[in-house]
C-alpha cells in the first residue's frame, strides 16, 4: 500500500510540476530546482518511502508547494479510491467546530453552509439529536444527471463536484438534491485579497463565483497530502470518520477501523435510504450517547414538517 | 366550383374589398398608442432592472438557497402552457375540420410565437450565468431534461413561426398589391415576405400540403413542450413534485389557459377594430364549449394530482398538503381553483355566460389563475425540504418575491404582448385570403340551396 501512496504522489507532483510549468509559475519551478541548493550543513534525518534512515542537510528541505489541480483535471479521481465517510451520531453535541472549519477552509459567508449541523426528531417520544449533513457523495447522484452542462459530475473515487467555470447557475441540480446540500452564489463574494486571486479549482471550491453552485467538495485537496478534510480534523469528538472502501479502513484521526465491522456492528445506516441515491456518508445511530441533548437557540425554531 | 364561376365579378370584387378593406392592419389610434407606450416603459424598466440583476447577481430576487426557483420559473412554465394554443387552434381544431376556427388561427399563432419567444427569454433571466448560455449547446448533456426542454422549445419555437407566416403569405401578397398609402418600407417588407406569390394553383397546393404537414407535425411537439417542462419538477425526488400525473397535468392546464388567452384576444380585437362581421357570437359559444371541456379534463387531472396524496398523507406530501389546504398557501390554492377554474366552468355552463363580455371576464380568470397556479406549483414545494430549514433567515423560509422580481416578471409579460401588438400592427389579425374564399364559398353554397 504504501509503495502505491508513493508512485501516486510522485505521478501526482510530475502532474503537478508540468501545471506549473505551462502556467508559468516562477516560485513552484524555484522550489524544484534542487540544483541552486545551498547546504547549511546542518544535517536531517528522515525516513524514506523504502524505510530506511536517511540523512540529508536540511538545505534541501523544501515545503511541498500547494498543487493547483485544474478544473479538467479535476474530473479525474485520485486512482484506486473509493472515499467514504461515517458520522457516529452518538457523539455529536453541536459543537459545530465542523461547521466553522469547513466555512473557513472553503471560505464561505454565514449565510453558505457546506455542512450543517441540524436537530432531528424522528417521531415525537424519539429523543432528539443533532445530525450534521453535508453532501452525501451519492453513487446515484441526482444532481449530477440533471446537469445540462456537465458542470457537476461524479469521479472514480467517490467524489462528487462541480466546475463552477461551466456552470450556467439553472439550479437545477439544487432542486434535484434531496438532502439541501447546495448552495449557490446569489451575489458576488467577498474574500481576502490573497483568496480573490488563487488559482480556481474544483477541489477547493474557493473562489467561489457569483451566479454558481457549490458544495461540500470532500476536501479532496487535502484528501491528496494524506490528511483529513477539515471537518474530520475539527471535530474533538470523534464524530466523523473518513476514508477509503477499498481499503474498508475509515479513521476519525483518533482511531482507525473496519468500514465493514463498524457498519455492521455499530448498525450503520444512510440518510433517506429509499430514496435509491446511494449515499457515500453513513450515519452510527445516535445510541449510548456521549451528551445528553441539549436546546440551542435555534432548534427550537425548527419547522413543523419534521416534528411529526 | 361550378356555382362559383356564376357569381357577377362586380359582385365579387365588392365582397372581397370591404373585407379587405375590414382586416387591413392599421395605425394605432390614440388607446393604441397609451398601450404601447405603457408596454415599452414596463419593458424598459424591466430591462434596467434586469441589467441590475445581472451586475449584482440573482441576490436582488428573493430566492435563496433553500427556494432556489421562484416566480421566473413560474413564469417560464406559463410561457410555455399559454403557447400551447397555436397549436390547440391552428392544429388540433383544423385537423377535426372545425372551418369556423378561421378568424382565430392568426390571433393564437401569434400568441403562441410570443410566449414561446418569452419562456426563452425567461429562462435566461433565471439563469445565474447567462452569459455561459451556450454552454448548453457546447457542453450539452442528453440525460438533462432542460436539454431535451431546449431542443423541443427550439422545435416548437420554428414550427410555430412557420404556422404563423405560411398562412400569412396570401395576405402578404394581397397587402403587397392592394394596400395603398404605406410607408416603402412596409410595403416593402411585404413584397418580401410574400416570396412571389400570385395564387397560382401550384402554389396554393404546395401551401396547403405544408400547412396540413406542420398542423400534424406540432400536435407531438406541443405535447412535448410541455410535458419535458413538467419533467423539470416531476423528474426530481421532490414532495409535490414527484409525480407521474405531471405530464397530462400540465398539458391539460395549458390548453385551457391557451383558450382563455384567445377568448381574451377575441374580445379585445373585436371590441377595438370592430371585427363583429368576423368574430361572431357564434365563435364566442364555440369557444366556450371548448373552454368548458377543457376545464373538464383540467379538474379531472386536479383531483388526481390533489386528492389522491392527500388520501394517504405521506409524511413528507402531508406538509406540503396542509400548507396548500389550510395553511399559508390556502387563500391563493384555493382562489385558483375556484376562480380559476369551477366558476369559469359555470358560467360558461349557462347562456347568458356565453356572450362576448361574460366571457371576457372569465377568460380574465382563467389567465390570472393559470399563472398563479404556476406560482402554486413551483414555490410552495421548495419550502418543504427533507432536511429542516433551521439556521436561515425568516425570510427563507417563505419566499416572497423583490419589486425588481415582479417587475421584471411583469416585464416579460408586457414584452409578450407588446410583440403580439406589433404583430397585429404589421399584419392582419384575421387571415384576409382565407375569410374571402370562405365568405364566397358560403355564398355559392347559400345560392345552390
Amino acid at each position: 500500500m504504501k509503495s502505491t501512496d508513493h508512485n501516486d504522489r510522485r505521478a501526482f507532483l510530475k502532474k503537478g510540476l508540468g501545471i506549473a510549468a505551462v502556467a508559468g509559475s516562477v516560485t513552484a519551478l524555484q522550489a524544484f530546482q534542487q540544483d541552486s541548493v545551498e547546504e547549511t550543513g546542518e544535517k536531517v534525518r528522515l525516513l524514506s518511502p523504502e524505510g530506511e534512515i536517511v540523512e540529508i542537510d536540511a538545505g534541501y528541505l523544501k515545503p511541498i508547494p500547494e498543487v493547483h489541480i485544474a478544473p479538467d483535471q479535476a474530473r479525474e479521481g485520485i486512482p484506486g479510491r473509493r472515499f467514504v465517510m461515517v458520522i457516529d451520531l452518538a457523539r455529536c453535541k453541536n459543537l459545530r467546530k465542523c461547521h466553522d472549519a469547513c466555512e473557513k477552509m472553503h471560505h464561505c459567508g454565514p449565510e453558505k453552509e457546506f455542512l450543517k449541523v441540524l436537530k432531528m426528531q424522528d417521531n415525537k417520544l424519539a429523543s432528539p439529536f443533532w445530525q450534521p449533513t453535508m453532501c452525501f457523495h451519492c453513487d446515484e447522484p441526482p444532481c449530477v444527471k440533471v446537469c445540462p452542462v456537465d458542470a457537476t459530475y461524479k469521479r472514480t473515487d467517490g467524489i462528487v463536484l462541480i466546475d463552477t467555470d461551466r456552470c450556467i447557475g439553472c439550479r437545477f441540480c439544487m432542486v434535484a438534491c434531496p438532502y439541501s446540500a447546495r448552495t449557490f452564489d446569489w451575489s458576488e463574494p467577498a474574500f481576502p485579497l490573497e483568496v480573490a486571486h488563487q488559482h480556481y479549482s474544483p477541489e477547493t471550491s474557493v473562489p467561489a463565483k457569483k451566479g454558481t453552485v457549490s458544495k461540500c467538495d470532500f476536501c479532496p485537496d487535502v484528501v491528496r497530502k494524506g490528511e483529513m478534510p477539515h471537518c474530520v480534523s475539527a471535530c474533538p469528538n470523534g464524530v466523523f470518520y473518513f476514508g477509503d472502501e477499498n481499503e474498508d479502513a475509515v479513521s476519525n484521526g483518533e482511531e482507525t477501523v473496519r468500514l465493514s465491522e463498524l457498519l455492521r456492528d455499530r448498525a450503520g445506516y444512510r440518510f433517506l435510504e429509499d430514496l435509491g441515491t446511494k449515499p457515500r456518508v453513513y450515519y452510527l445511530p445516535p445510541v449510548n450517547r456521549l451528551f445528553p441533548f441539549e436546546d440551542d437557540e435555534f432548534s427550537n425554531k425548527t419547522d413543523h414538517d419534521h416534528e411529526n | 366550383m361550378k356555382t362559383k364561376a356564376h357569381t357577377p365579378l362586380e359582385q365579387k370584387n365588392a365582397h372581397s374589398d370591404t373585407i379587405s378593406r375590414d382586416l387591413m392592419p392599421r395605425p394605432f389610434g390614440r388607446l393604441g398608442l397609451i398601450w404601447v407606450a405603457s408596454l415599452v416603459f414596463i419593458c424598459a424598466v424591466g430591462l434596467f432592472f434586469y441589467i441590475d440583476q445581472v451586475r449584482n447577481g440573482l441576490g436582488i430576487t428573493a430566492m435563496r438557497d433553500y427556494s432556489t426557483w421562484g416566480i421566473y420559473i413560474a413564469n417560464f412554465v406559463f410561457f410555455v402552457a399559454i403557447s400551447l394554443v397555436g397549436s390547440l387552434i391552428s392544429a388540433i381544431l383544423k385537423l377535426s375540420g372545425a372551418r369556423w376556427r378561421t378568424p382565430l388561427t392568426r390571433i393564437s399563432e401569434m400568441i403562441a410565437v410570443s410566449s414561446i419567444i418569452f419562456a426563452a427569454i425567461v429562462i435566461v433571466v433565471d439563469m445565474g450565468r447567462p452569459d455561459r448560455f451556450l454552454n448548453v449547446v457546447f457542453h450539452a448533456r442528453i440525460q438533462s431534461p432542460i436539454t431535451w426542454d431546449v431542443i423541443v422549445i427550439s422545435t416548437y419555437l420554428v414550427i410555430s413561426l412557420l404556422l404563423l407566416y405560411l398562412p400569412l403569405i396570401p395576405d402578404l401578397a394581397l397587402m403587397r398589391d392592394q394596400f395603398k398609402g404605406i410607408p416603402g418600407w412596409q410595403h416593402k417588407l411585404y413584397k418580401m415576405l410574400a416570396l412571389g406569390w400570385n395564387n397560382h394553383p401550384e402554389q396554393e397546393k404546395i401551401l396547403r400540403r405544408s400547412e396540413r404537414i406542420l398542423a400534424i407535425l406540432i400536435i407531438p411537439v406541443a405535447f412535448g413542450i410541455h410535458t419535458v417542462t413538467s419533467w423539470l419538477f416531476a423528474t426530481t425526488l421532490r414532495p409535490g413534485w414527484d409525480s407521474t400525473n405531471f405530464g397530462p397535468y400540465f398539458v391539460s392546464g395549458a390548453f385551457m389557459v391557451g383558450a382563455g388567452g384567445v377568448i381574451a384576444a377575441m374580445y379585445i380585437f373585436r371590441t377595438f377594430y370592430k371585427l363583429e362581421h368576423y368574430i361572431t357570437l357564434k365563435h364566442f359559444n364555440y369557444m366556450a364549449r371548448l373552454l368548458v371541456l377543457l376545464s373538464l379534463v383540467y379538474l379531472y387531472f386536479n383531483i388526481n394530482e390533489y386528492f389522491v396524496p392527500a388520501y394517504k398523507m405521506k409524511a413528507q406530501e402531508s406538509a406540503h398538503l396542509k400548507e396548500l389546504f389550510y395553511g399559508s398557501y390556502a387563500p391563493l390554492f384555493w382562489g385558483v381553483q375556484v376562480f380559476g377554474m369551477i366558476i369559469p366552468l359555470i358560467v360558461l355552463l349557462f347562456k347568458w355566460g356565453r356572450k362576448p363580455l361574460p366571457m371576457f371576464v372569465v377568460s380574465i380568470f382563467v389567465i390570472v389563475g393559470a399563472w398563479f397556479k404556476r406560482f402554486l406549483i413551483v414555490i410552495p414545494t421548495l419550502g418543504h425540504p427533507y432536511i429542516p430549514m433551521t439556521r436561515v433567515p425568516e425570510s427563507w423560509q417563505h419566499y416572497f418575491p423583490t419589486f425588481k422580481e415582479w417587475w421584471i416578471t411583469a416585464a416579460t409579460l408586457a414584452g409578450a404582448l407588446l410583440i403580439v401588438t406589433i404583430l397585429t400592427r404589421l399584419f392582419p389579425i384575421i387571415p384576409v385570403a382565407e375569410t374571402i374564399e370562405e365568405a364566397e364559398v358560403a355564398e355559392a353554397e347559400n345560392r345552390t340551396s
